[in-house]
């Protein structure tokens, strides 16, 4: 078992199923002879050249038409968008073409394509440069979305997402490339649906994702020391499709739910997940479920504003208190 | 071009740099914080261009923008205290860096998407060219801004409906570390214009009198109604792309790049090296500033004590913005609010309608 960071866990998978299959290539802005802006990609331009580790132009709705070109005609690509902003220039091949092929094609024909991009909001990079776009790859029929809370996952979820045969987004976060974890030293690959249970507990289940786990565990052992509350903390990690039986079963035991996101709540991660719950385990509730999300406003380059905008984990500590009145 | 404009255009040139090296500085120094794109090495660009337009025409900029904003007129105080996120900033503390606008100096904005500024400058012209106003939109972008599909849809646009729009290409060879050999098939830029009918020219960049002097003439055809005009200017950042950015990629000596007619050998030679030295800076080309001063100099206009003078005028200038940016009090929740809820019009529609 190694320490890699989570930027580390993303190379390491690249460079595996690279060795192993010749289909398999990337491309993106800057991933090639400058590394990648996260380093995810460094190294792989010199061993394995500009074929396969391809210098994109500014064109992100065309190299991404390009890798699901290529993808459906046998080729693994691994399109990475520098962040998730200017995934919005690529929205119309991710959600005409890549998501619906194979369905239009009546089955006939895969799309075995893979986009990683980094989202989140990381240190006063201003309204055009803080989007979470989860909630728009979710609500795309036909595509697969999900986003590594550790290093770990961000191997394991790589992996998987280039064996599969459907179209896949994984969410990375611009904050947590240099976050350390274990990784096996074995392969292994993570599933792509399925949510994990990072600590378990009896009295509240708090789901997140991505960042937001790491805020939840915070919470949770605060909770633990200082309120006696024992929160089970679950990574959603799939955001589509999202688990309904990992979720309801969470639920069932603790009869409380709280669902932390980075983005604001509208139409979120957070919305979904209450529905789920309403729909599975609606009378197993003890309260009404409570969403802690980032305030609905672009996010504002001030510091101090920007960290408001953004929820942490004193908030999750204080809307599970506030639940259970302590 | 007579004396005083000469010296006015040093002026600027001066205190753009100034202004930057202060920027770069209260970045180490944790006052800025964000993507912070700076420009030195390429003052003529902004200076040339900008003191060829009038005070009518319009600016739309990129995220490298803090030079084209002050020398749009925007107060150094302001743009600096946007910088640091102030409330006192030109954007409220709201925009930062990236996002400087200021609609009575008719600048229309910083934006940190590349490519979506070109319809965005599209549209002021079109709804100027609409009300027969006699301005111009000058529109600043990068040489890898060129590949987004926006610039093609945007210069057929242009070109199809005559708008008088002055596209400026600032051509630094980077796209943050993609040489543009390694970007764009055609890395003439000017030649693509030249594909949408639109009359466009390639000129050194780092000569300030040739950037005025092609700008002045574009925006004349612009404003007799000639439609678009298109410059290319060959220029080149001194720093790394932004503050995050070591520039590592870059060959330390890029002439030889050049010489050897092999950017892609030379660039992931020396992937590894370090930031340029100053020398090699020197020897990719003659510092716009120190050739202007000395052309100054030589042509009897100014001289080394009244150089040495500017100089001091510019840091003075600076530093009182530092220290105003300093000073100034940061914006509260209770100010985003207000500015994002803001809609005079809805408020004043549902109060005649009652
Ligand atoms: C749509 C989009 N893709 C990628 C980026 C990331 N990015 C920011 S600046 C830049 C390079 C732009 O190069 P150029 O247009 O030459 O301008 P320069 O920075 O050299 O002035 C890139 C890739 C972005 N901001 N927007
Ligand atoms: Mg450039």
């Amino acid at each position: 078992m190694a320490e890699l960071m989570y930027w580390q866990g993303i190379l390491r998978a690249h460079d595996e199923e690279m060795a192993r299959d010749p289909l398999v290539f990337a491309m993106g802005e800057d991933i090639g002879v400058a590394g990648g802006t996260y380093k995810a990609t460094s190294g792989l331009f010199a061993k394995y050249g500009e074929q396969r580790v391809i210098d994109t132009p500014i064109s992100e709705n065309s190299y991404t038409g390009i890798g699901v070109g290529a993808a459906m005609v046998g080729a693994r690509p691994i399109v990475e968008i520098m962040s998730v902003n200017f995934a919005w220039l690529a929205m119309d091949q991710l959600m005409n073409n890549a998501a619906k092929i194979h369905y239009m094609s009546g089955g006939r024909i895969r799309c075995p394509f893979v986009m990683r991009v980094p989202g989140g909001t990381a240190h006063q990079l201003g309204a055009q440069h803080s989007a979470r776009m989860e909630k728009v790859f979710m609500g795309i029929s036909g595509l697969r979305v999900v986003t590594p809370a550790t290093p770990r996952d961000a191997y394991g979820l790589l992996k998987s997402a280039v064996r599969s045969d459907d179209p896949v987004v994984i969410i990375e976060h611009e904050s947590m490339y240099n976050l350390k974890g274990e990784v096996p030293d074995e392969e292994f690959f993570t599933p792509l649906e399925g949510v994990e249970i990072m600590r378990p507990g009896k009295d509240v289940s708090i789901f997140a994702y991505n960042i937001s786990v790491h805020w939840a565990l915070d919470a949770a052992k605060k909770l633990a020391s200082e309120y006696g509350i024992d929160a089970e903390v679950i990574d959603l990690r799939a955001l589509k499709p999202l688990d309904r039986a990992g979720i309801a079963a969470s639920v069932c035991k603790t009869h409380h739910a709280i669902i932390v996101e980075e983005d604001e709540a509208p139409v979120g991660v957070g919305s979904e997940v209450m529905a789920i719950i309403n729909e599975e385990c609606f009378f197993d509730l003890d309260a009404a479920p409570v969403r802690v999300h980032a305030l609905d406003i672009p996010i504002p380059y001030n510091h101090r504003l920007e960290k408001a905008a953004i929820p942490n984990a004193g908030d999750v500590i204080a809307a599970v208190r506030k639940m259970f009145g302590r | 071009m007579d004396r005083l404009q000469m010296r006015a255009m040093l002026w600027d040139m001066l205190r753009a740099r100034a202004f930057e090296e202060a920027a770069a500085q209260g970045y180490a120094q944790g006052q800025i914080a964000g993507f912070l794109h700076l420009y030195p090495g390429e003052e003529a660009v902004a200076v040339g261009v900008l003191h060829a337009a009038e005070p009518g025409d319009y600016v739309v900029s990129t995220y490298r923008e803090h030079v084209h904003a002050l020398v749009r007129g925007i107060p150094a105080r302001e743009i600096m205290a946007e910088l640091q996120g102030k409330i006192t900033g030109i954007s409220k503390g709201m925009g930062g860096s990236m996002h400087l606008f200021d609609a009575s100096r008719r600048f229309l904005g910083g934006y940190a998407i590349v490519g979506e500024t070109f319809p965005i400058a599209l549209g002021a012209a079109y709804a100027v060219a609409y009300r027969r106003l006699p301005e111009a939109v000058i529109c600043f972008f990068g040489d890898g801004a060129v590949n987004q599909g926006t610039f093609h849809e945007s210069l057929n646009m242009a070109a199809l409906w005559k708008l008088p729009i002055l596209f400026i290409c600032e051509n630094n060879h980077y796209q943050i570390g993609t040489e543009i050999h390694r970007h764009s098939a055609v890395t003439e830029v000017y030649k693509r214009a030249c594909g949408y009918g639109i009359p466009a020219e390639k000129v050194d960049g780092m000569d300030v009198l040739a950037v005025h002097a092609a700008a002045r003439k574009a925006l004349e055809r612009v404003r007799s109604g000639d439609g678009p005009q298109f410059l290319e200017l060959e220029t080149y950042r001194y720093r790394g792309h932004s503050m995050a950015d070591p520039a590592s990629y870059r060959p330390n000596v890029e002439l030889n790049a050049y010489q050897a007619n092999d950017p892609i050998a030379a660039a992931i030679h020396e992937a590894e090296s370090a930031y340029p030295s100053p020398e090699a800076m020197a020897a990719a080309g003659a510092d716009c500033i120190s050739h202007f001063s000395d052309h100054c100099c030589q042509e009897g206009h100014l001289d080394e004590a009244e150089i040495t003078r500017l100089r001091q005028e510019v840091q003075t200038e600076v530093d009182d913005a530092v220290r105003f940016a300093q000073q100034s009090a940061e914006p509260d929740m209770q100010d985003a609010w207000s500015i994002f809820h803001h809609n005079r019009r809805y408020e004043v529609l549902m109060e005649t309608a009652q």
